[in-house]
């Protein structure tokens, strides 16, 4: 039974789009079908994030418009082939996403992949709410700061009551995705420690991705941040995540890139 | 702890935690609120739909949150029979303490 995803938080540039690609890379590595889709119609990014971006012919609203078949808007990866993209429309207006189109897009790939990951655009207006809307799964992405909690609560009140399976009386599973964290400031004070954010949000903890100037290289190349360099602390990161996501029990580890004598020295100190 | 910690410098992660339990705490109560607000609104007008042919968008439920006193205000327009084009309104309030 194929599952569908929403990664969602409200605030933008908290890492959904890094996180989507990263997290389809990471389960179709393991052989199970995946498609991620874009729904941020007027400002994609996930074809550009995952490499994709001269490849798209039709999208997400040329399918629900009957401009195209699902098949033929959907780019295959090139490097993980169990991998698949649906890019939103980038000069369409966001109202040509509909509920009925989305219903009919998400139940099509459900016949022909094991997970839909659903990347949701920032704000709470009908992009964000469709992409959450049929999810039997929530990833909350957020930053441990106060503006991206603040928002991610936002959130979590809406998987709890706008969703269908909410609507339904069922609960959605919802877990909490920590990015751009840095353990050195947190130990010092300076940024909100994993037990505070998770004592203040209360749903259970997917992974911690730690501050990475990986992923920054890694959206320059156009890869998602687990294929430019497999070996990197956030890739090790991110798989522990879907580990943890397809049910293993895996510590919770922080993974770090390995760093010079004094970066050493200087993180002891401060520990 | 750390150097900072150590020499008395306050530091600003324990204010982030604390200014966002107090913050959330608010904001939780009131979107709880809007939501009371909503499912009032359709069970209302259900249960006067039963009785009346009115227009869905005809009612209108406002909550004021007082210190000692809350209000909550229902205000629902029934057409008259027999002037259908016109508005004939009929006005129900009710005060909650």
């Amino acid at each position: 039974m194929a599952k569908v995803i929403v990664v969602t938080s409200g605030k933008g540039g908290v890492g959904k789009t890094t996180s989507t690609a990263a997290v389809g890379v990471a389960l179709a590595q393991g052989g199970q079908k995946v498609a991620v889709v874009d729904f941020d119609v007027g400002l994609r990014n996930l074809d550009l994030v995952m490499g994709a971006e001269r490849r798209v012919v039709y999208d997400f609203i040329d399918v629900i418009q009957g401009n195209a078949k699902l098949a033929q808007a959907l780019i295959r990866d090139k490097r993980t082939d169990t991998l698949a993209l649906l890019a939103a429309s980038q000069t369409r207006d966001k109202d040509a996403l509909t509920e009925e189109g989305v219903v009919r897009v998400i139940d099509e790939l459900k016949e022909n992949f094991d997970w839909i990951l659903c990347d949701s655009p920032a704000g709470i207006e009908r992009g964000a709410t469709l992409a959450m809307r049929h999810a039997d799964i929530a990833i909350v992405v957020a930053n441990p700061e106060v503006s991206s909690v603040r928002d991610s609560d936002r959130m979590i009140g809406l998987l709890d009551s706008k969703t269908c399976k909410a609507e339904k009386g069922e609960r959605i599973e919802k877990h909490l995705l920590l990015t751009r964290y840095d353990r050195v400031r947190a130990e010092r004070g300076e940024m909100l420690r994993i037990d505070d954010v998770l004592e203040i949000l209360s749903i259970p903890l997917l992974g911690i991705i730690p501050e990475s100037q990986e992923v920054l290289r890694a959206s320059n190349l156009g890869q998602p941040v687990i294929a430019s360099n497999a070996m990197s602390a956030p890739a090790k990161a991110y798989r522990d995540a879907v580990r943890r996501l397809k049910g293993e029990s895996v510590p919770m580890t922080i993974p770090s890139d390995r760093k010079g004598v004094f970066a050493k020295l200087f993180g002891q100190r401060a520990a | 702890m750390s150097l900072f910690s150590f020499f008395g410098r306050r530091t600003s992660a324990p204010v982030a935690r604390e200014r966002l339990q107090i913050l959330l705490a608010h904001e939780r109560a009131i979107i709880g609120q809007s939501d009371l607000i909503s499912i009032l609104r359709e069970e209302i007008l259900a249960g006067i739909a039963k009785h009346i042919r009115m227009d869905p968008d005809k009612i209108h439920v406002k909550m004021e949150r007082g210190d000692t006193v809350s209000t909550l205000e229902v205000e629902v327009e029934i057409p008259t029979p027999r002037a259908q084009s016109a508005t004939g309104a009929g006005l129900a309030s009710l005060v909650a303490g």
